[in-house]
């Protein structure tokens, strides 16, 4: 689905990311741990396409197409969706009209008729209630004066609108207490199957004992250091990240 | 009180007046110095001094004030008795050096000239320009534009002297600089003074200017203050005013900022019967900051009228503006604030707030604050307030058992706390949190530190 | 940024939809300003006497004014002698009803979306028409004078209704008001007058689409609206002009008058031609509009969406002078290429616990230059005035201007006025943030511009809520990027 090679990218001309490979699959769920500072974020922005983060070297190709030739929007539209570390507020424009242009983007992009008013509200209505999103959360602006649990719930709530084949959660976990993270986690798991896939990108193991990842790769210094299953998580939660860092020096 | 006022014409009077003073003015000034006084008379006689039309003096007739007939000396009046046992400057915790300027002229018999052991210079800027003509080359009128603008080209065209300080790279000042400009006279006077801090590369300084009446006659004070803030500099500029009710005071307070400079002007009126104080900074170099702040209290009839003018001309730099009056009897009172953001200076963060409490009928607010923009990539925000005091808050207060008065009192010096709280010399912030608090209880209703007691 | 730049020339070119020209046989007179050409004016629309005296009066003092500089904006040498003052669409002496009224006209109206056809009455407008200098057709009519309501052109209003007129015209906005105020009032050939009952709620929205078709013609219209005790009547005025290179002047007057307890509701959307990217052509907007709060507790509503226009220079405002009345303006100003507009409101507190609201959103984007000039002014007298102010400038892209020039003059204590104002552009966050959701720039665009602006829009009565949506969308289509 994923295949990442070699992938370099820099940030204000500040090489970041040094050379990363990755390989998922359908059905797949990868946690990517690592450090503050060891690329993470980086890694999503350049998988999403922010334009800050330029990519020097490598390719990326997500369902057979040239990620990195693919505009933002036409990488949301076949099927690749960030959750966002710190969702934006955009006052004024309604959580309902926003969903409603982007499902249609995407319906469009699919080549299929966009969905009448009624429909589109009824779809709406169940995925609300799949991610347990409060339904008056979806009556105001996109974000606008929402808590930061608000704030993530809506990601996930539109993560399950857009149904997107590979889902890439950035430090979807910070500021959130136990309950949302739990209903985040759920939602996340409900929208989990055979055909799609997930990364989580977190810096703590918790997020972990509620989404349960295949593989866990440690990133650092811009490199992907070590990989496992989800025993790596644990290891870390345990030993903490100086034991990475003192492998990588002495490797 | 009733003083005739004959109105005449401006330009005439003062061309006049500056023909047939001509040697008197420009003895002991240095030639460059001279040279722009010629050029800024010029300017003043196709200027003209604003009339009401001009927006910027919309609510304050500058053109009345000077039509008035005043006396103007042009060499020091030779005073009979000692300045400082007349006035004495009560911030006891305050240690500062200080500089007099008597009627606008530095004011030392003794030494003209400062050097201090780390090279900070200061005294007399008519000595100054002459031990130091390719510094004022520099910097003297440069900050300070007289085109258009006929007040700062009269002063440009007759001040004589005032206070001149530079502050060499990578020097900090000791001790804060107070410069206490007294107006003392047996009759009418106008007075034309001017200062020039230079501020060097890495260098800092802070600065503070009292402005006081001591006799009784009429004054208009016409004063230009320029301020260039090198790379890297601190500046701390906090002017008291205290003057009487016969007297009309124009400031011109010029701030040129280069990179990562960070100026902050703090105008305290606490008395005079007109108040006009033109703020004008640029900021010149990437990575400035500028603040501006002013607490205006004003009574009887008087009148302030604050007026700034923030120029953003390059990326990357912040300000802030923040004026607050409360206006009592039957003063009147003026804000205008300009942020103007050039073209290319992106990335800028501009901040402008004005409020204002009336606690008469008779008092009246006028305010314009203004953004002017031109670059996309800014953060501006201004906004203006006129009202009174929160009756919940008084209420709550009340229901608390303080009386009305107390209550009152409470939170007016809350509103103005704001701004007092910027002063960052700690004596005189307590010392001018002092005068305040006396001036809001009424016990102030002459200018303080006066035996003059004149009304 | 390149390639956002690249989208926004890309879109910022769509064309001007109604920039077409009708032809149709119109009664011209020659060029130029004079008394005898006011004579004229006032001949070919029969007028009384007291009406010529009227408008002589307003010509003399018209010469003797300059053009006024205050605004931001760079206004050009306006020949006022090269303009022709008086056109209309040549018809037969009076129309009974649509079949009489010239089919190209009709077509004109047509595509313009306007509801002139008897068809179209489901859409429940009552419309007047006035196209160039004269007004085309009134619809309704009938339906409106069974309440009592007069809804007719001005100068029907001048030869039926001479005692209303005369009471009111330049009662709000005298001759001597401004520059142009006089001018129109010496020129003004046409408009529409409105007269609401005592009492009466008027059942429809009425509205009158203004429309320049001639070359080198001035448009000076004259609307007039009085609302006795206790009436309400929500109004709505559009306007559309030719694609033409040359600009034309357009000066107009509005006066309403809202007694005890009347309500009036003044809805604009302003589509004149804004010219070319390249400023060449468009209308010169400059626009007087007032009213008044007559009555206590009356209240009068602005709402405005400027789109159009190569110049705008225009200040609905309100004179709060009933006690308890309530005044509001509401406004969306976009410009694009090299538009330029200064506009806003004045409002003038005279009664007790007298209201307003200010709410001005404005978008500047190319190469234009957008203003707000307001003025709220609390008089001694005003107990209890209340004001707020809200003005938001959006900047799209870096070689437009954005500004702000309030004034606030409180003469009372008890009053409170605040004003709050922000410069910021579009976030690129918010349009990552789109992007990332499968939602193109340019979509973007639209969607945070309509949340932004929406406060107004919604204040908007339906039908031309849509259409304004839609003019702001193609106005600034991914204006950036």
């Amino acid at each position: 689905m994923l295949s990442i090679k070699n992938l370099k990218v820099s940030i204000e001309d500040k090489e970041i990311l040094k050379g990363i490979n990755l390989e998922i699959k359908p059905g797949e769920i990868h946690a990517i741990m690592g450090p503050n500072g060891s690329g993470k974020s980086t890694l999503a922005a350049a998988l999403s396409g922010r334009d800050y983060a330029s990519v020097t070297g490598g390719s990326i190709t997500f369902l057979g197409n040239d990620l990195l030739e693919m505009s933002p929007e036409d990488r949301a539209r076949a099927g690749l969706f960030l959750g966002f570390q710190y969702p934006v507020e955009i006052p004024g424009v309604s959580m309902v009209n926003f969903m409603r242009s982007a499902v249609n983007e995407k319906r469009k992009y699919q080549k299929l008729e966009p969905l009448s008013s009624s429909d589109f509200l009824k779809l709406m209505r169940e995925k609300k209630e799949v991610v347990e999103i409060d339904s008056n959360l979806t009556n105001r602006s996109v974000n606008e004066g929402f808590s930061g649990g608000e704030k993530k719930k809506n990601e996930i709530f539109q993560m399950a609108m857009l149904e997107p084949k590979l889902a890439i959660l950035d430090e979807t976990d910070s500021g959130l207490d136990i309950d949302a993270l739990r209903v985040v986690a759920n939602g996340v798991n409900k929208l989990h199957s055979p055909e799609n896939a997930t990364i989580v990108i977190t810096h703590y193991q918790r997020l972990l004992d509620y989404i349960v990842p295949d593989f866990v790769h440690v990133l650092y210094q811009g490199r992907i250091v070590k990989s496992g299953d989800k025993t790596l998580a644990y290891e870390l939660e345990e030993k903490g990240y100086d034991w990475i860092k003192e492998e990588v020096i002495a490797g | 009180m009733n003083v005739d006022v004959k109105l005449i014409d401006t330009k005439d009077i003062f061309t006049r007046l500056f023909n047939e003073n001509r040697d008197a003015i420009f003895s002991g000034s240095s030639e460059y110095v001279n040279t722009i006084r010629n050029k800024a008379l010029e300017e003043f006689v196709r200027a003209g001094l604003p009339e009401r039309k001009n927006e910027k003096y919309k609510y304050t007739p500058v053109n009345e004030y000077f039509s008035k007939d005043l006396q103007h000396n042009f060499s020091p009046k030779k005073i009979e008795f000692e300045v400082a046992e007349l006035f004495r400057c009560d911030i006891p915790e305050l240690d500062t050096r200080v500089i007099l300027v008597l009627n606008g002229y530095y004011f030392n018999p003794l030494q003209e000239l400062t050097t201090l052991e780390n090279g900070v210079v200061f005294g007399s800027l008519r000595a100054a320009a002459n031990k130091f003509p390719e510094l004022f080359a520099k910097h003297y009128s440069q900050y300070a534009v007289y085109a258009n603008d006929g007040v700062t080209a009269l002063n440009t065209a007759f001040a004589q002297d005032g206070v001149f300080l530079h502050v060499p790279k990578n020097t900090t000042c000791d001790k804060p600089f107070q410069i206490i400009h007294l107006l003392m006279s047996n009759e009418a006077q106008m007075v034309h003074h001017r200062n020039l801090f230079i501020l060097e590369e890495n260098s800092e300084a802070k600065v503070l200017i009292c402005d006081h009446t001591l006799s009784s006659h009429e004054f208009l004070t016409n004063s230009v203050t320029e301020m260039y803030a090198g790379p890297n500099s601190n500046l701390d500029l906090t002017r008291v005013q205290n003057e009487h009710n016969r007297a009309t005071q124009l400031t011109n307070t010029y701030s040129h900022q280069m990179q990562n400079s960070n100026v902050s002007s703090n105008y305290i009126t606490l008395h005079g019967g007109r108040v006009r104080n033109n703020v004008y900074v640029n900021l010149a170099g990437e990575g400035a900051h500028n603040n501006s702040l002013g607490l205006y209290l004003v009574d009887d009839t008087q009148h302030v009228d604050n007026f700034t003018y923030v120029n953003h001309l390059v990326p990357n730099c912040t300000s802030n503006q923040l004026f607050k009056g409360i206006l009592d009897e039957n003063s009147t009172a003026a804000f205008s604030g300009k942020i103007h953001v050039w073209k290319d200076a992106q990335n800028t963060q501009a901040y402008q707030r004005n409020n204002n409490i009336l606690l008469t009928d008779t008092a009246k607010m006028n305010t314009r604050p203004q953004l002017e923009i031109y670059a996309d990539d800014v953060k501006c925000s201004h906004g203006a307030t006129v009202g009174q005091l929160d009756n919940d808050a008084l209420f709550y207060l009340r229901s608390r058992g303080i009386p009305y008065k107390e209550s009152m009192h409470l939170l007016m010096y809350a509103f103005a706390h704001a701004v007092l709280s910027e002063i960052k010399l700690q004596p005189l912030r307590e010392r001018v949190i002092e005068l305040v608090d006396k001036r809001l209880r009424g016990e102030l209703s002459h200018c303080n530190n006066c035996k003059m007691k004149c009304q | 940024m390149s390639e956002n730049n690249k989208i926004l020339n890309e879109l910022t070119q769509s064309d001007y939809k109604y920039g077409f020209v009708t032809d149709i046989e119109t009664e011209s007179i020659p060029k130029g300003l004079s008394e005898e050409v006011v004579a004229i004016i006032s001949a070919k629309k029969n007028e009384p006497e007291w009406m010529l005296e009227f408008r002589l009066k307003a010509f003399r003092h018209w010469q003797k004014m300059t053009m006024p500089k205050w605004a931001h904006l760079e206004l050009p040498e306006i020949n006022y002698q090269d303009i022709i003052y008086y056109s209309a669409p040549k018809q037969s002496a009076k129309l009974n009803s649509l079949d009489e009224v010239d089919p190209e006209l009709l077509d004109t109206f047509n595509k313009l979306g306007i509801p002139l056809e008897e068809q179209k009455a489901l859409a429940g407008v009552a419309v007047d028409a006035v196209m160039d200098s004269v007004s085309v057709k009134t619809t309704f009519k009938e339906t409106l004078a069974e309440k009592g309501i007069i809804f007719c052109s001005f100068s029907e209003a001048v030869q039926n209704h001479p005692d209303l007129i005369k009471k009111y015209m330049g009662s709000v906005v005298p001759y001597t008001d401004n520059y142009f105020a006089a001018l129109n009032s010496a020129v003004f050939s046409d408009g529409s007058f409105c007269y609401i009952p005592k009492g009466i709620r008027c059942p429809m929205e009425l509205s009158t689409y203004f429309r320049i078709n001639a070359a080198n013609t001035g448009q000076f219209e004259r609307t007039l609206i009085v609302a006795e005790e206790g009436s309400y009547v929500s109004y709505l005025e559009g306007c559309t002009a030719p694609q033409r290179d040359e600009n034309q002047l357009h000066a107009a007057i509005v006066e309403i008058v809202a007694m005890d307890h009347a309500q009036v509701k003044y809805s604009t959307v302003q589509n004149w031609y804004p010219g070319d990217k390249n400023g060449i052509g468009g209308i010169y907007n400059f626009v007087t509009k007032r009213g008044i709060c007559k009555g206590d507790f009356s209240k009068i509503s602005w709402t405005q969406v400027e789109t159009g226009s190569a110049i705008t220079w225009k200040y609905p405002s309100c004179i709060l002078r009933g006690n308890n009345s309530i005044a509001e303006f509401y406004s969306v100003a976009v410009t694009n290429n090299h538009q330029q507009a200064d506009t806003g409101t004045k409002m003038i507190h005279i009664g007790k616990n007298t209201k307003s609201t200010i709410i001005s959103k404005g978008i500047s984007a190319g190469f234009s230059e957008n203003s707000y000039r307001g003025l709220v002014k609390v008089m001694k007298g005003a107990e209890n005035a209340r004001n707020y102010s809200q003005c938001d400038s959006l900047l799209l892209g870096d070689k437009c201007g954005a500004h702000t020039w309030p004034y606030i003059e409180v003469d009372n204590k008890t009053a409170i006025v605040e004003h709050e104002a922000t410069t910021s552009k579009i976030g690129e966050d918010q349009i990552f943030y789109c992007n990332q959701r499968g939602i193109d720039t340019e979509t973007a665009i639209s969607l945070i511009v309509n949340g932004y602006a929406k406060e107004v829009l919604n204040k908007l009565p339906m039908e031309f809520a849509v259409e304004a949506q839609k003019l702001l969308a193609i106005t600034l289509e991914g204006s950036v990027g």
